[in-house]
């Protein structure tokens, strides 16, 4: 393996490293086996704490709050893709009056934290339902991180296409409509799926207003058995699993129909192609 | 409107809440994230075994469940029972930012040509001017802009304290809302704050860009 930060080793250096990650190893395992004797001494361990995990009634339970969690945030994206190329058209747009405007919500809707965003949406004039507000909200903060990918995704089709276009006489809705959409949309693909795990990780935020899914479902859990370690175990490893899922696919159509090409998202606050980085946790 | 007026004092010290939260997590996942990325990018091959799955582990749990883990999970283990609630904050939201600290130095060391620390070392110098000279002067400068956006979204993501009982700006926002009628002044008020943070983060990754630009 060769790495800028080091040479390739020599016997004697593999040697040493063999040695350290030896080391590394014993340590990491008695960290493990020492978490692992604090548990089983507080009585973590327990059967029954993990029973409800086992028993038909609470898996079917738990299957519903996630099936309840994918609906919210496939509608949510599917929204948001809307909204995204809505705005990030409007942020191209030639006309001040549709891009200010357009520049302005999505700046606004990218800073403010979702969380916020939700309660205002479950208390405020719109008094939305909590299934509403986490949806609304996740529309609107995720619609704005999209319309920068498809501003993005837009400038990344090689401008000769658009010349190209203009040159036959093509009508500015037509060159975006018929050229550089549909070519962007191949190279926003990847891009999009990887915002789905944001979004799905976001609608545990449901939690706060009692929203359906997974988060909530688990609250009722633990609150009937005790087992607030157990449950949040298990739901992790849900989300965990559902967001591998998401990302193997991001990865598979980035290598099958996009290569080597990335995009480039702006950071908040940054002028275009000024300062690069995806944001996004 | 008249609410958060007479109450300045409580929007100021939620406001003073938010910005400890968000320093003491950005210090805290910076440190952290940097030795995850030095375990992840270095020889020894338990330590980058043991770096990367704990940055896939948590990159894939949401924050809310990393906060359910520390605030109300480790007490049945007698773990923070006593602990201030502003420092099991900061540790939740280190834990979860850490690993994407961790990928954005990753990338900025990544960024960095092979060719780079070959020439380098064709040259004579030494491991520490390899290091010193040449290749962590281009990683940092790589990752300004990643670890900016990963700060930005940390300092939102404090917001998820509020769910746990912490009188930041949305717990502060949440209690003003329930008290009075024009509750939109009030979000875009609140909005504004944060909008603040995150654009002195913002402003601050674009200068430090410019002053370690270098022509190429």
């Amino acid at each position: 393996m060769t790495s800028v930060l080091f040479d390739i080793p020599g016997p004697r250096t593999r040697r040493r490293h063999r040695m350290y990650a030896v080391v590394a190893g014993l340590a990491l395992l008695a960290l493990a086996a020492w978490f692992l004797k604090v548990l089983n001494d507080n009585g973590e361990l327990a059967y029954e704490l993990w029973e409800p995990f086992l028993t038909p009634a609470y898996i079917e339970v738990l299957w519903q709050g996630l099936l309840d969690t994918l609906a919210m945030a496939a509608l949510a994206v599917l929204l948001a893709v809307v909204l995204g190329a809505v705005l990030g058209v409007g942020k191209l747009s030639d006309h001040r009056a549709v891009r200010v405007p357009s520049w302005l919500v999505v700046e606004f809707f990218r800073a403010v934290p979702l969380l916020l965003l939700i309660i205002f949406l479950f208390l405020g004039p719109l008094r939305l339902s909590p299934y509403w507000s986490v949806v609304v909200g996740l529309t609107l903060y995720n619609g704005a991180v999209l319309a920068e990918i498809f501003r993005a995704g837009v400038l990344a089709v090689p401008k000769g296409q658009a010349e190209a276009a203009y040159a036959i006489g093509m009508r500015k809705t037509q060159v975006m409509m018929q050229i550089q959409l549909p070519q962007a949309v191949k190279i926003m693909i990847p891009a999009i799926i990887s915002q789905c795990v944001v979004a799905l990780k976001d609608t545990s935020l449901g939690f706060y207003v009692l929203a359906p899914g997974l988060t909530t479902v688990g609250r009722r859990i633990w609150i009937e058995f005790g087992n607030q370690f157990q449950t949040a175990v298990v739901l992790s490893a849900i989300y965990i699993l559902c967001n591998l899922v998401l990302t193997a696919l991001a990865t598979w159509v980035q290598r099958k129909y996009v290569g080597e090409q990335k995009l480039v998202v702006p950071m908040i606050g940054a002028a275009a192609g000024e300062s690069a980085g995806r944001g996004g946790l | 409107m008249e609410d958060l007026i007479d109450q300045s004092d409580l929007v100021l010290q939620a406001f003073w809440l938010t910005i400890q939260l968000a320093v003491l997590s950005g210090l805290c996942s910076l440190l952290f994230g940097t030795v995850l990325a030095a375990m992840r990018v270095g020889p020894v091959s338990v330590l980058r075994a043991a770096a990367t799955t704990y940055v896939t582990l948590v990159r894939n749990t949401p924050l809310l469940l990393v906060f359910v883990f520390v605030f109300v999970a480790a007490p049945n283990i007698g773990w923070f029972v006593g602990t201030p609630f502003l420092v099991k904050g900061v540790i939740a939201v280190s834990v979860y930012t850490s690993a994407f600290v961790c990928e954005a130095v990753r990338s900025g060391v990544n960024a960095v040509a092979l060719g780079q620390a070959e020439a380098a070392r064709a040259i004579g110098l030494t491991f520490g001017q390899t290091m010193g000279s040449v290749v962590l002067p281009q990683a940092y400068r790589a990752s300004v802009p990643p670890l900016a956006s990963v700060l930005i979204a940390m300092t939102k993501n404090t917001s998820i304290a509020a769910v746990f009982g912490l009188m930041e700006l949305t717990g502060r926002m949440r209690y003003f809302s329930n008290n009075s009628a024009d509750d939109t002044v009030i979000f875009v008020v609140f909005a504004a704050l944060y909008i603040v943070l995150v654009e002195l983060i913002s402003v601050g990754a674009i200068g430090l860009e410019r002053r370690w630009r270098a022509a190429r």
